[in-house]
C-alpha cells in the first residue's frame, strides 16, 4: 500500500492473492462500445466482467459491494503517451511511481516511450519493461523504437519487439529526419499491424527554439518554435502513411494547421489517428510569460487560435485520442533558466480532472466521448482488448466523481516528479477508483 | 518620491514617470561627472556584484565606474572565471553570492529572462545588463537621455532603428521605452532579421530602408552580428551595406540636416556605419557613452535605497 493524502495505491500487487467478487452499485455506467448509458449494476469476479445488469443481483450480503451513486463507472482509462523513464533515469520516475500515478489518475494501462536510456530498440529492453510492470497496479505496452537508438538511420527489428510484446514503435521526442528511412519504417511496419507513432518536428526550423514561434517568443526574447516545423512533419508523414499505405498515429497535435492536414488526409482514406494532450486545449503561449519552465514542454504551448483549432478537432473526430505525454522532470531540470529547462510536464493525474473540467462540463465533449478518446481508441489503435465492460472483458474499470472539487497540489502526486502546468488549479472531477483486474488499486481520500 | 519598480528587468511595463525620475536624476549625475571630483558618497557601505554570464566591454566597465563614483563596492563575477565552469546551477550561484551579504546585482546573460530568474531566487535588487535577445533597459535610457540632451524632448520625435531587429535587446528596450515617453519608433531590416510576427513588439516595423528614415530625428543603426550571414539571414555584407547601411549619401538626401546618429557599440565600421557618419558632426555616438554612466549611476541610486534630491 502506499498512501498519499490524496489517496491509496496498491502497490505491490500479489497475484497470488485470490481476488475477492466486486459489486458495483447505483452508479452511471458509460460503455459507448455496447451502447450502454444509464444505472447499472456491476458484478466482478476472478477479475473480469461477470454480469451488467439494471437491477441489482441478489447476492450473499458479505461480497464487497461499492456505492457508485451520482458517479460514472466507465471502462478503464488507457493513456497511450507516456514516458516512465525507466531503464535510465529512475530519479525522475520508475515504472513503479509512473504506474502508481497512472492508477491515481484512472488509468489501468499505460503505454510508455522508447526514449529510455538505453533506448526500447531491441526484444530484451522491451522484455525488461514488461517483466518490470508485472506488479504494478496499471497495465504497460511498451513502444519500441523505430530506429536503432532513436538515431534515425537504421530501422529497429519490429518483429522480434512486437513478439515481445511491443504494440507500436515510435522515435517519440524527435522526427525520423530522413524521408528515406521513415519510408522503410513505415512499409516495414505493415508486417506487424502496428501503428507508426510519429513525433513531427522538422529539425532544422525548431533548433534553438525553447517555446512557440509568435508575439510572446518574440516579446520575451526567446527563440521560437515555429508551427511550420511540426506541420512539414505532419504534412510529410501523412504523405508517406499514404504512399505506403502504413498505419500512423500522430502524437501530441498542437497546432491548427496539422489538425487541418490530419482532417484532409482522413478524408481521403489515410489510416492515420491523431492524439492531443491535455494542455494544448488548455493553455496558450501567453501562460509561459513570465519564463514559467513548468509551462515549457515540446511541441510547445501554442496560441488562441490553435487552441480553438484542437478542440474543434476532437468536437468533429479528427483527434482520436488524448494523452498525456508525461513526461516527468526532476526539480533541477526546471528550476533554471527558461533556455536551460528541460522540455515536458507530468501529466497522469490531472488529465482527467483537465478533460472534465475544460472539456466535458463546458459542453465541448460528451462523457462518452471522454471515454472513446481515453479508453475505446487508445486501445484500439493498440490493438488492445480493453476500452469495454462488455461480459467476460476483463475488469478494469474506472470510477469517476464528475463532480468533485479538488485543487491541483503536486506535493500529493504519487509520480516522482512535479513538473505539472497546472500547480494549483481548480478543477471538477476526478477518479474516485480504478479497479485492474477486479481489484481496487486505486481509492481516492474523500478530503482532496 | 522613488521608482514604482523594485528592479529593472526591462523597460517594458515601465511607466512614463519613473522613466522620467531615472532621466531627471541621470542629469543631475550627469552634472557631477562634469566636477573635478566625480565622486558621491550615496551608496557608501552597498556592495554591489556585475555578474556577467557574456562578454561585454562598455557595459561592464560603465557599471562598474557608476558604482565607484556612487561610493558603493563593486565585485566582478564572470562566467569564465567562476564555478560555472564546473556546472554550479544559477539558483546556487546567486544564492551563495548573497550569503556573503551583497545588495544588489547587475546581470548579463546570455539567457532570456534571467534577471526575472534572479528575483525568485534572492532578495538583492536586480538589475539587467542584457538578456538574450529580451531587453537591456539602460542601454535605452541611456539614449533616451542622449536624445533628450541633444533635442530638449522626447515626445513626438521619430527614431529610426536599422538592422538585426530580431535579435536586438536594444531595439525591444528602446521600442518598449521610447513609445512610452510618447516618441514613434520605427524598426527596419531585411525580412530574415525582422520577427516573424511583425506585431510583436508593438511598433512599425518595415524592411523599407527609405520609409523608416523618411522624417527621422535620430537615426540608430544596430551591430550586425557578422555570423548571420553564415546562418543565411542575408547573403553577403556588401548587399547588406549597400541596403541597410548608412553611409553619407543616404545621410544627405534626408530632409532633416540636425540627424542624430547613435549606435549601442560597437561598431562595424563600413558594415552598418560608414565611418564618416560614426565620426561625423551628426554623430553623438561618443556622448551616448558618456551619458552611460549617469544613467547607471541614476538607476543604482534610485533602487539602492537613495532618496532623490
Amino acid at each position: 500500500m502506499v498512501k498519499k493524502q490524496s489517496g491509496i495505491v496498491n502497490y505491490p500487487l500479489h497475484s497470488s492473492v485470490k481476488d475477492e467478487p466486486v459489486l458495483i452499485i447505483n452508479g452511471r455506467l458509460i460503455d459507448p462500445v455496447n451502447n450502454r448509458d444509464g444505472i447499472y449494476h456491476i458484478l466482478i469476479e476472478d477479475g473480469k466482467i461477470k454480469s451488467v445488469s439494471d437491477s441489482i443481483p441478489a447476492l450473499s450480503s458479505s461480497i464487497r459491494t461499492i456505492d457508485a451513486k451520482n458517479k460514472w463507472i466507465i471502462p478503464g482509462l488507457m493513456d497511450m503517451h507516456v514516458h516512465l523513464r525507466e531503464p535510465g533515469r529512475e530519479d525522475k520516475e520508475t515504472i513503479a511511481t509512473g504506474t502508481q500515478a497512472a492508477a491515481a489518475g484512472g488509468f489501468t494501462s499505460v503505454a510508455c516511450m522508447p526514449n529510455t536510456t538505453p533506448a526500447l530498440d531491441e526484444e530484451s529492453k522491451i522484455r525488461y519493461v514488461i517483466q518490470h510492470g508485472e506488479d504494478c497496479p496499471c497495465k504497460i505496452y511498451p513502444i519500441g523504437a523505430i530506429t536503432k537508438g532513436l538515431e534515425g538511420e537504421e530501422i529497429a527489428p519490429m518483429g522480434e519487439m512486437v513478439k515481445a510484446g511491443a504494440r507500436a514503435v515510435s522515435d517519440d521526442g524527435k522526427s525520423v529526419a530522413k524521408s528515406n528511412v521513415m519510408r522503410n519504417a513505415l512499409n516495414y511496419s505493415k508486417s506487424f499491424n502496428i501503428p507508426v507513432i510519429c513525433h513531427c518536428e522538422e529539425a532544422a526550423l525548431s533548433q534553438k527554439g525553447h517555446m512557440n514561434e509568435g508575439v510572446v517568443s518574440t516579446r520575451l526574447g526567446i527563440r521560437g518554435i515555429p508551427t511550420i516545423a511540426e506541420e512539414i512533419a505532419v504534412a510529410r508523414d501523412l504523405l508517406l502513411a499514404e504512399y505506403t499505405g502504413a498505419r500512423v498515429h500522430i502524437a501530441h497535435v498542437s497546432t491548427a494547421g496539422s489538425v487541418r492536414l490530419v482532417r484532409d488526409a482522413k478524408s481521403r482514406g489515410v489510416k492515420v489517428t491523431a492524439e492531443t494532450c491535455p494542455h494544448y486545449f488548455t493553455l496558450i503561449d501567453q501562460d509561459v510569460g513570465p519564463y514559467d519552465t513548468n509551462k515549457k514542454m515540446n511541441p510547445p504551448l501554442r496560441t488562441a487560435a490553435d487552441r480553438e483549432a484542437i478542440i474543434a478537432g476532437l468536437i468533429d473526430g479528427t483527434i482520436d485520442v488524448i494523452a498525456s505525454d508525461h513526461a516527468p522532470h526532476v526539480s533541477e531540470e526546471k528550476d533554471v533558466e527558461f533556455d536551460a529547462a528541460a522540455f515536458g510536464v507530468v501529466g497522469l493525474e490531472t488529465s482527467v480532472g483537465i478533460v472534465l473540467t475544460y472539456l466535458v462540463d463546458k459542453g465541448f465533449i460528451s462523457a462518452s466521448d471522454m471515454v472513446e478518446k481515453m479508453s475505446v481508441e487508445p486501445n484500439r489503435i493498440m490493438g488492445l482488448s480493453g476500452g469495454t465492460l462488455s461480459c467476460g472483458a476483463a475488469a478494469d474499470v474506472t470510477i469517476i466523481d464528475p463532480q468533485a472539487n479538488w485543487i491541483v497540489k503536486p506535493e500529493y502526486f504519487f509520480s516522482k516528479s512535479r513538473n505539472t502546468a497546472f500547480n494549483g488549479f481548480s478543477l471538477k472531477g476526478y477518479a474516485w477508483m480504478t479497479i485492474l483486474d477486479g481489484r481496487v488499486v486505486f481509492e481516492r481520500n474523500e478530503c482532496c | 518620491m522613488g521608482l514604482h519598480i523594485q528592479h529593472l528587468l526591462g523597460l517594458e511595463g515601465v511607466s512614463r514617470e519613473d522613466i522620467t525620475l531615472i532621466l531627471d536624476t541621470a542629469d543631475s549625475f550627469y552634472e557631477v561627472l562634469q566636477r573635478e571630483i566625480k565622486v558621491v558618497p550615496t551608496l557608501r557601505g552597498k556592495t554591489i556584484v556585475n555578474l556577467f554570464y557574456e562578454n561585454s566591454t562598455r557595459t561592464r566597465i560603465s557599471f562598474e565606474l557608476a558604482e565607484k563614483r556612487l561610493s558603493a563596492s563593486p565585485l566582478n563575477f564572470s562566467a569564465s572565471t567562476s564555478s560555472v565552469n564546473k556546472g554550479e546551477t544559477l539558483r546556487d550561484t546567486i544564492q551563495n553570492i548573497e550569503a556573503m551579504k551583497i545588495d544588489m546585482v547587475v546581470v548579463r546573460h546570455f539567457s532570456a529572462g534571467v534577471p526575472f530568474f534572479l528575483t525568485k531566487c534572492t532578495d538583492a535588487v536586480i538589475i539587467n545588463a542584457g538578456d538574450g535577445l529580451h531587453e537591456h533597459p539602460t542601454q535605452a535610457l541611456l539614449d533616451m537621455m542622449t536624445i533628450r540632451q541633444k533635442l530638449g524632448k522626447l515626445e513626438g520625435l521619430k527614431v529610426a532603428i536599422i538592422g538585426d531587429v530580431f535579435h536586438s535587446r536594444v531595439a525591444r528596450s528602446n521600442a518598449w521605452g521610447m513609445s512610452t515617453m510618447g516618441m514613434n519608433v520605427v524598426l527596419c531590416g531585411p525580412p530574415t532579421l525582422l520577427p516573424q510576427h511583425r506585431e510583436s513588439i508593438g511598433v512599425p516595423v518595415t524592411d523599407n530602408l527609405e520609409e523608416a528614415l523618411d522624417g527621422a530625428d535620430v537615426i540608430m543603426p544596430l551591430r550586425l552580428q557578422l555570423e548571420r550571414q553564415a546562418s543565411g539571414a542575408f547573403p553577403t555584407i556588401r548587399e547588406y551595406r549597400d541596403r541597410y547601411g548608412l553611409d553619407l549619401d543616404k545621410l544627405s538626401s534626408l530632409s532633416k540636416r540636425d540627424v542624430l546618429i547613435m549606435h549601442p557599440g560597437p561598431i562595424n565600421r563600413g558594415i552598418e556605419l560608414a565611418s564618416d557618419v560614426a565620426d561625423g558632426p551628426n554623430s553623438v555616438i561618443l556622448e551616448q557613452v558618456t551619458n552611460g554612466v549617469a544613467v547607471r549611476m541614476a538607476v543604482l541610486y534610485l533602487l539602492g535605497g537613495g532618496e532623490n534630491g
